[in-house]
């Protein structure tokens, strides 16, 4: 938006800024409630607002260039017969085949493979490309079942129930009738060209008495095999947490509000849920109660972008984390290159999240056959490779720095943060101080 | 025939012993005593195998079922038959709520009355009930067949897609976006056919056909009422 008009003495309303107004006015043209994808967009308490307190007299730092620093984590160790075992802790959060192309599905496979973590699938089912192409495949249990067959289930090399995710605690999917091609409506068994509404909450089972039986059934179904994961979006995490360790959880995926979405009411993604930074210490916390903390994993999703965010969620005890939208930018999704396309439909490069229209100039959040052919999946996987060794790479340096030979040593001691409502949220020291928020010492 | 008795063996055991026989069918027939409501009884069977359960059952029992032929010699627990995939499961008592819930192919019959929200987001499977169906039934069901030969509860297929509903009885209110529909020669030809399946003695023509009006397919800001 540019300031080119704005002249000395006009005065823009916090309450009513440009924003604002023009949601005001598109609601009244319109008549329906915006839809986009991406995740919050608003400004929360983040990991940036958190430092490393790096080695010096009292801490020994390892040499950055010689001395190993472990990435390997091992996810379902409570229950399963055959836990993941991950070579570095970023996986990739579950998207769908129906949001995304089957080319983006497959180059996310690709390069999750090549680093050797795991993918996971999303509403819609498992495609023949995308277990291909992955070497660890996650399969997402959700409430819509769509394309959900024990055939897929069996093949997967973990079942994640989900309850919720950190775009839309509480809320279900859509997938607009615009992208329910030939293919995605067979997947669903679903008409073509449907809005397609995802439930809620799953049909079968109400509350976490229910979620142990359900859970018990699909490992009776893959006998024990696999881990099961549950993941629920970061809202009342504490609680959750306890009650996911008590139905039987192998493993725990928390999302926070900034995680992405490929279609959901603009209102919900910024009105509904916690940062991914207060959700971590909740979780920990619970687990820690439980003495469960590193028995059932924890895995943190919302935000993550680059090394410095992987080495402080695991600092504050995470396990691992899941990428979303930051596997999709570094795809390609909001490339200045495709600028001139971005303004045909309206929108900019950095500034694109309607994913739902199906119409990405970048050929990843569509089913458009023309469009998909832009993202070529073998270029696609590479660049993905590229980014989760970066992730891994800086994550390591930043745990070298602090004396750590295992990325899981990281630890909150390690941590400061930069503003209250960071200390406070992660539990840390601010800066230069020994007070965390809440608690006394 | 090959009995397992639940007081002596899991459900654990009994199903891994129904799951090796997946990839060769040594015994066809299996008997399953004293399931005293136990949950996941006989879930993810896939071999033509005909499992005869004396007694009742708890949750999911033949959940995701594939080819097998279950029996429930008594009153089913929530969720039986979810998301079978082909295959069939008779119970011969009740069965609670969900049953059938997301199944993608097969035939279910429930000899008694089944609870709420039975065949919920159903995708291929045919449900015959015998008795009543609870409030909700057929919520979004997609593809299929749902025949209740008593009455159904509230809100009977709200936001239903293609599933083909008949109704002998009282239906207490139809959900959103679903209407009664004309019953068509092909209509009571698929009724015979699912009679003639389920082995129910009722005649078509004294049923009435509820399918989706189509209406709220696509978001329109005029039926912003019925979201």
């Amino acid at each position: 938006m540019t300031d080119i008009n704005v002249k000395p003495g006009m005065r823009e309303s916090a309450t009513f800024d440009r924003n604002t107004i023009a949601e005001i006015q598109r609601a009244a043209d319109t008549g329906i409630y915006d839809i986009r994808g991406f995740g919050a967009k608003r400004k929360v308490p983040h990991f940036d607002d958190l430092l490393f307190l790096g080695a010096s007299m009292s801490r020994y730092p390892l040499e950055g260039y010689r001395e190993k620093c472990n990435t390997s984590v091992t996810l379902g160790t409570r229950f399963a017969k055959k836990p993941i075992v991950i070579e570095t802790p970023v996986t990739i959060a579950g998207m769908s085949f129906g949001a995304l192309s089957a080319n983006a599905k497959e180059a996310l496979g690709r390069g999750a493979s090549a680093v050797g973590t795991s993918t996971t699938t999303g509403d819609g089912g498992m495609t023949p490309e995308e277990r291909g192409q992955s070497s660890k495949l996650v399969y997402q249990y959700l409430p819509s079942r769509y394309g959900m067959n024990p055939d897929d289930l069996r093949k997967a090399d973990a079942i994640e129930v989900v309850l919720g995710q950190g775009a839309k605690p509480g809320g279900g999917g859509m997938l607009l009738g615009q992208k329910i091609t030939d293919r995605v409506a067979m997947m669903r068994t679903l008409p073509k060209g449907v809005d397609q509404r995802s439930a809620c909450r799953h049909p079968d089972w109400t509350g976490p008495d229910d979620l142990a039986i359900k859970i018990q059934e699909l490992r009776e179904i893959t006998d024990w095999q696999v881990p099961i994961y549950i993941k629920v979006g970061a809202t009342r995490t504490y609680y959750d947490v306890k009650l996911a360790v008590k139905a039987g959880a192998d493993v725990i995926v928390v999302d926070g509000m900034q995680g992405g979405t490929a279609a959901t009411q603009d209102v919900f993604i910024e009105h509904v849920g916690i940062p991914t930074l207060a959700a971590i210490p909740q979780a920990v916390q619970a687990l820690q109660e439980m003495g469960m903390h590193r028995k059932v994993q924890l895995i943190v999703s919302g935000g993550i972008r680059n090394g410095a965010d992987v080495a402080k969620c695991m600092a504050l005890g995470a396990d691992a984390v899941a990428i979303g939208t930051a596997a999709l930018i570094a795809l390609g999704c909001n490339h200045p290159k495709w600028q001139s396309e971005y303004e045909k439909i309206g929108s900019a490069a950095g500034f694109y999240d309607d994913y739902h229209e199906g119409k990405d100039p970048a050929g990843i959040s569509t089913q458009d056959p023309d469009l998909m052919q832009r993202l070529d999946p073998i270029e696609g996987g590479r660049r993905i490779a590229n980014y989760l060794r970066v992730l891994t790479l800086e994550a390591q340096t930043l745990a070298r720095a602090c004396g750590k030979n295992d990325l899981r040593h990281l630890e909150p001691e390690d941590l400061v943060a930069l503003t209250v409502e960071a200390a406070a949220m992660a539990r840390v020291p601010l800066a230069g101080t020994q007070w965390i928020p809440g608690q006394s010492f | 025939m090959r009995t397992i008795d639940i007081t002596h063996q899991s459900v654990r055991d009994l199903n891994q012993a129904l799951h090796d026989q997946a990839p060769e069918c040594t015994e066809r027939e299996w008997k399953v005593l004293n399931p005293a409501g136990k949950h996941n009884i006989a879930c993810g069977l896939d071999q033509n195998l005909s499992v005869d359960i004396m007694g009742h059952t708890g949750y999911f029992c033949g959940g995701m079922n594939k080819k097998a032929h279950l029996v429930i010699h008594g009153n089913a627990g929530q969720g039986v038959g979810e998301n079978m995939m082909s295959g069939s499961i008779r119970v011969k008592g009740d069965a609670s709520q969900a049953a059938g819930a997301t199944a993608h192919g097969g035939l279910l019959v429930i000899e008694g009355n089944a609870g709420a929200r039975c065949g919920i987001s159903m995708k291929g499977v045919d449900i015959v009930v015998k008795g009543n169906v609870g409030h909700m039934s057929c919520f979004m069901g997609q593809a299929g067949h749902l025949v209740v030969c008593g009455d159904a509860g509230d809100a009977l297929g709200d936001s239903l897609y293609e599933v083909q509903i008949f109704v002998k009885g009282n239906v207490k209110s139809l959900g959103a976006d679903c209407v009664q529909k004309e019953m068509r020669a092909e209509h009571l030809q698929t009724l015979k056919d699912l009679f003639n399946r389920s082995g129910i003695d009722e005649e078509p023509e004294a049923f009435k056909r509820y399918g989706s009006a189509r209406n709220l397919y696509n978001f329109k800001v005029d039926n912003a009422s019925a979201y």
